[in-house]
């Protein structure tokens, strides 16, 4: 019959996809890949220092990190929800504490680092990068300032500590029209170093990556105008050796360099 | 250029093409079919979905399947997993969210066969299965293949609602979108325009193949 030859060469595709799908079994290889290759999750401001870290860790161990990046406010929320994080390193360890205050974690977690925040402006921007905010707020008063970009500070403490900033100036106010929020500070530091926006305070770990730094100069804000970015790591209840290991690596000499070299400081360091 | 999420991407538009065949077929059918009160209301509702931010549609998703709701709960205790932040949950989410592009295409299908025709098939003594595969499915094949090519293209590109209740884990609801996102806030422009690139060409083709099946449905009522 003419129509069912048209449909029998239509089946083929199908099946076709049907082997797509039914090839590896989806159950099985999630489960035994999340043994093997934990998920941790980081906060954005660790995307540059914590893929560095995970790579001298395969290196030194020869074992597999998968990781994700993103604001420390969403995974927590997410990890509540029930993600298959094996470990979290946040921005701020309020959002730790709080997990494991609610039974989410193995134990209260490490401090590993001190973060800052700096301001960045790219080139070509009429703002400087004047890190006691003079030329902001000359900037703002003229009219000079159409878009300024910050992480969201509801769930992006990189972003709350920007906030903090502007309101010990008195800047907040003036400035919040002309506010462009990033879902976490990665996503801030690009709008701060494209065209698009005249400038943007980011994380010192970002500003000092070659790939950011080659794209604006940036000045670092004082530690006192804002509360200090303690960011605290832990491990999650369905945390396996492969996590175990690596949370331990995190707090070794080789891993310890590479923050310090993203400018983070480290405790038990003076910044 | 993530392989892994573009394989995965491509396994979770075959994956709802899959379901969606025989949900499309049926339900595009009978919509196409039958007249009832309240019709109007069921094809608001499978239509819902193209108006619906995907976001909302994911806030929905996460409250009734998360963790916390019944039906996460049931999933956890009959599977030993979450049902979100999987590929799982990724798939009946996609699936759900498809439906209008699945079945509208194969709803105008089924429409477009003459009564005559379908009459006749009864006439000839055909059951009504027999009368789907001998003579309703070889004259609305255009249309559903539209309609899986619809909806292999739109999921490819699905991306709001793979964000929220996805939570981007690599391997597992890490899509190429989700990648393409991920490389540009990691300032990789190299790999995310690789990866636009990719998914512009694919939606391009998607959307060839798709006008050229149009073609021939209407040639065929032509």
């Amino acid at each position: 019959m003419f129509g069912s030859v048209s449909l029998r060469s239509a089946l083929r595709p199908l099946l076709a996809i049907a082997m797509l799908v039914f090839a590896p079994d989806l159950g099985a290889v999630a489960q035994t890949r999340s043994d093997e290759r934990p998920v941790v999750a980081g906060a954005s401001d660790l995307q540059f220092a914590l893929e560095e870290i995970a790579k001298a860790f395969a290196a030194d161990t020869r074992l597999a990190v998968t990781l994700a990046l993103g604001s420390s406010g969403n995974f927590a929320r997410q990890i509540r929800q029930g993600a298959p994080f094996q470990m979290y390193l946040s921005a701020d360890e309020r959002y730790v504490l709080d997990l494991a205050r609610d039974g989410f974690t193995l134990d209260q977690g490490t401090l590993y680092a001190v973060g800052r925040i700096v301001i960045i402006v790219p080139r070509g921007s009429p703002l400087k990068a004047d890190e006691t905010f003079a030329d902001l707020s000359a900037a703002l008063a003229a009219g000079r300032v159409t878009r300024f970009a910050i992480a969201n500070p509801e769930h992006a403490p990189y972003g709350k500590r920007a906030e903090e900033a502007l309101r010990h100036n008195r800047l907040w106010d003036a400035i919040k029209p002309y506010l462009v929020l990033g879902e976490n500070v990665s996503q801030a530091a690009q709008f701060a170093t494209s065209a698009n926006a005249q400038g943007g305070i980011i994380a010192y770990s970002l500003a000092l990556s070659p790939r950011v730094s080659a794209l604006g100069t940036y000045r670092l804000i004082p530690e006192s105008w804002h509360s200090p970015l303690r960011q605290r790591m832990v491990l999650l209840k369905s945390a396996g050796p492969v996590a175990k290991r690596f949370y331990a690596y995190v707090q070794e000499p080789a891993a310890r360099t590479i923050f310090r070299k993203y400018g983070f400081v480290l405790p038990g360091e003076d910044g | 250029m993530d392989w892994t999420a573009l394989w995965l991407s491509l396994r979770l538009a075959a994956c709802t093409v899959l379901f969606l065949l025989p949900i499309g077929i049926t339900l595009g059918r009978w919509l196409a079919y039958r007249d009832f009160a309240g019709k109007g209301i069921a094809e608001a509702l499978v239509a819902l979905p193209l108006v619906l931010p995907p976001t909302v549609f994911g806030y929905y998703l996460l409250v009734s399947f998360g963790a916390a709701s019944p039906v996460g709960q049931l999933w956890q205790a009959a599977f030993g997993r979450q049902l979100v932040f999987t590929f799982d949950g990724l798939l009946a989410a996609s699936i759900i969210f498809n439906l209008p592009f699945a079945i509208q295409p194969m709803q105008r299908g089924f429409e477009a066969i003459p009564p005559e025709v379908r009459e006749a098939a009864a006439c000839c003594g055909m059951s009504p299965w027999r009368a789907l595969l001998k003579v309703e499915l070889p004259l609305a094949w255009p249309a559903i293949l539209t309609a899986m090519v619809l909806s292999f293209a739109h999921t490819l590109g699905e991306f709001g609602i793979v964000l929220m209740v996805g939570g981007s884990v690599p391997g597992e609801t890490k899509t190429i979108a989700i990648a393409i996102y991920d490389r540009v806030q990691a300032f990789d422009d190299v790999a995310a325009a690789q990866m636009a690139a990719l998914l512009l060409a694919l939606s391009l083709a998607t959307i060839a193949l798709t006008y050229a099946f149009s073609r021939r449905i209407g040639r065929r009522l032509g």
